[in-house]
């Protein structure tokens, strides 16, 4: 059995907005197993990125823990002092945010900025911080005479890899990367990806990767969760979860995702959008959209039930996957709630 | 789509080049000379009406700036566009405004492309005001652009302004207005990149009806050939300003012919969890369109490159329905 770095329990966050609470991240549970790249797959909205800043409890000013654990080898990072929560940060636990630019400061060289951290938090010598920079710079795959360049002088592609670099200074098990290739071409994406792969297979990390592209799972992730509208909907292992969904949700992305293999067919939306968190609806907040939806979907929120494995799914309908999967792939089925959902 | 008209060329662009001086005035007080870059750099390309191209490359390429150049967003450094016949370089007047209203773009972030302070009406209403139409004409106008796009029951979204739409809603709205007119030529810039998976089916299923239905000719500029793919049956793909390979889409991917072209394929993502993880067949590093290789601008990323490439730069080759430039094939 494989040991859970992560642990997160009904973990709610909420953000205090002008027309009242929104729960952002509503009960969500995830455990993340230790060496492994865990997928947090949802779209805009769902959660998942309010989701991944908690854990390193960087959070904007309007938002407040709203209940749940997230236990961290056993201590919960909700409710551990400030003095302790950033002892862990950058050694234990490290951030790549979406964009590289946000982590680096524009008007200090890289190296400059790289030294910064591994003296300042890492209380590393000067002449052991340059040493380190270089052997960093090394294992993204950066020229170490670059650690003089700007940030600006760095393509995208390259900063994303100097804000790796940066996240894995201090040697953190667990590494949060909140959507680390969305901006970059595709070339430079799966670049990104594989250097991303290499290290964390090295380094033995744990990765916990934010992202809206379930390719982007598929080809780095060992598991999967699947978000919609603040909880954690469908969780398991990869290739499970994305070659036999049991929640109509996860079936929905992967046939709303274009392919190259396979006929060139009409590719089927799920229709309508996520539900206002204000006043999310009542039973399965996925019900609205969804065209398997009974009574009662609508009545009563399921509950995260086990299939086999690893492999756990909040719908009522559990039971009938394997037949939803099979009317999920045809277009009518979708189609059909084009005109409910308007 | 074969269009009553098919076969019959919509646009020729010949040799057509873009070169943008870059340098701050500051740089220039202390000697520093301006840059040039080749966003586009001698491409040549023809549109037969009804057809749907997709312009491919990664940023930097030059596809957007081509997209503009074939809009006469901008204008050309070197060579010529023309359009129905027409060199729209030297349109002014009258016959400038009746090529604007049949030349549309439709932007890539509908979250910018509609102004916040207007309702979705007075945004429909402002491209009809400019290009003159009869105030009569407006409102029919506006509900045939809207149920074309799928936007059903305009009533319900005419009042509204775009925060009180979602993100698909506001890019069928950005297409509709693109519509408003009866364009011929419609240039997609990344249209669907801002959206999420769920609705951006939802928008290409529209962009390719929508094309069949009016017999639009099109270009669908994107880095990614899973969309392109979607609804162009022709592909570009462009390189550091330049053309690299043209021809029928699927043919590309079942068989990519230019090296840079293989890479591009090789790298489309695909939700299959046993998907290859072998090292694509290029060499690393970002193109740099002030300082282009001489002779073939891919080959300092190229596994096959050789001497020739170097020193020459590749011609165009025909094989079969493509043009493919490398000296591998040539």
């Amino acid at each position: 059995m494989t040991e859970t770095i992560l642990d997160i329990r009904d973990l709610a966050i909420a953000y205090r907005v002008a027309q009242g609470e929104m729960r952002a991240v509503d009960g969500a549970s995830l455990a993340v197993p230790a060496g492994t790249i865990t997928g947090l797959v949802g779209e805009s909205g769902c959660g998942k990125t309010t989701l991944a800043r908690a854990l390193t409890r960087v959070m904007p000013g309007n938002a407040r823990l709203a209940g749940g654990q997230a236990l961290f080898a056993g201590r919960d990072l909700m409710t551990l002092p400030e003095a302790e929560m950033n002892r862990l940060r950058w050694r234990e636990i490290a951030f790549v945010p979406q964009s590289a630019m946000n982590s680096l400061d524009p008007v200090y060289r890289v190296g400059t900025q790289l030294r910064e951290v591994l003296v300042g938090r890492g209380g590393m010598d000067r002449r052991r911080a340059r040493a380190r920079a270089e052997e960093l710079f090394g294992m993204v795959g950066i020229e170490p005479r670059r650690l003089g360049d700007y940030p600006h002088q760095f393509s995208g592609g390259m900063r994303q890899r100097v804000a790796i670099a940066l996240a894995l200074a201090l040697g953190p098990r667990l590494v949060i990367a909140d959507e680390p290739v969305t901006a970059l071409d595709v070339i430079v994406q799966r670049q990104i990806l594989d250097q991303l792969l290499e290290l964390q297979k090295g380094l033995g990390l744990s990765v916990i990767l934010v992202t809206h592209d379930i390719s982007v799972v598929a080809y780095v992730c060992d598991r999967v969760a699947v978000m919609y509208a603040g909880q954690v909907v469908e969780a398991g292992d990869v290739r499970t979860v994305l070659t036999r969904p049991a929640h109509p949700y996860t079936m929905g992305l992967c046939n709303a995702f274009p392919h190259l293999d396979g006929a060139r067919g009409v590719l089927t939306p799920i229709e309508g959008a996520p539900p206002d968190l204000l006043a999310p609806p009542p039973g399965c907040r996925f019900a609205p959209r969804c065209p398997f939806a009974v009574d009662a979907c609508r009545r009563q929120a399921p509950p995260v039930q086990a299939i086999g494995g690893t492999h756990l799914a909040a719908c009522h309908r559990i039971a009938e996957a394997e037949a939803l999967r099979a009317r999920a792939a045809r277009v009518e089925t979708w189609a059909a709630m084009a005109e409910t959902v308007a | 789509m074969s269009g009553p008209r098919a076969g019959v060329p919509l646009i020729e662009a010949e040799d057509v080049a873009m070169h943008f001086r870059v340098g701050s005035a500051l740089s220039a007080l202390v000697g520093g000379r301006p840059a040039l870059v080749r966003a586009v750099d001698g491409v040549s390309l023809t549109l037969m009406r009804g057809e749907s191209v997709g312009l491919l490359g990664e940023s930097g390429c030059g596809k957007t700036t081509m997209g503009r150049l074939l809009l006469r967003l901008l204008r050309p450094s070197a060579g010529r566009i023309r359009f129905d016949g027409e060199d729209i370089a030297a349109l002014s007047g009258a016959g400038l405004r009746r090529f604007r209203a049949r030349a549309q773009m439709i932007f890539q972030n509908p979250f910018e492309a509609l102004n916040p302070r207007f309702t979705i009406a007075a945004a429909l209403a402002e491209p009809l005001e400019n290009a003159g139409i009869p105030r009569a004409e407006w409102a029919g106008r506006i509900e045939r652009a809207m149920e074309l796009v799928r936007l059903p029951d305009p009533g319900q979204f005419l009042a509204r302004r775009p925060h009180q739409l979602s993100g698909g809603q506001l890019q069928r709205v950005v297409m509709a207005r693109a519509l408003l007119l009866d364009p011929d030529f419609v240039v997609a810039d990344e249209p669907v990149s801002m959206l999420d998976v769920s609705v951006r089916a939802g928008v290409l299923n529209v962009f390719r009806e929508v094309r069949a239905r009016l017999g639009l000719t099109a270009i669908y500029i994107s880095h990614d050939l899973a969309l392109v793919r979607y609804v162009c049956e022709r592909t570009v793909v462009m390189y550091l300003g330049r053309v690299v390979e043209d021809g029928p889409t699927e043919a590309m991917i079942e068989d990519p012919l230019h090296p840079y072209t293989r890479a591009l394929v090789a790298a489309v993502p695909t939700p299959d969890p046993d998907q290859s993880h072998a090292p694509l067949p290029i060499g690393r590093g970002a193109p740099d369109a002030r300082n282009p290789p001489s002779g073939c601008r891919f080959r300092d990323r190229c596994p096959l490159a050789h001497d020739r490439c170097a020193a020459e730069a590749p011609r165009p080759t025909r094989i079969g329905a493509r043009t493919v430039y490398c000296h591998l094939h040539g």
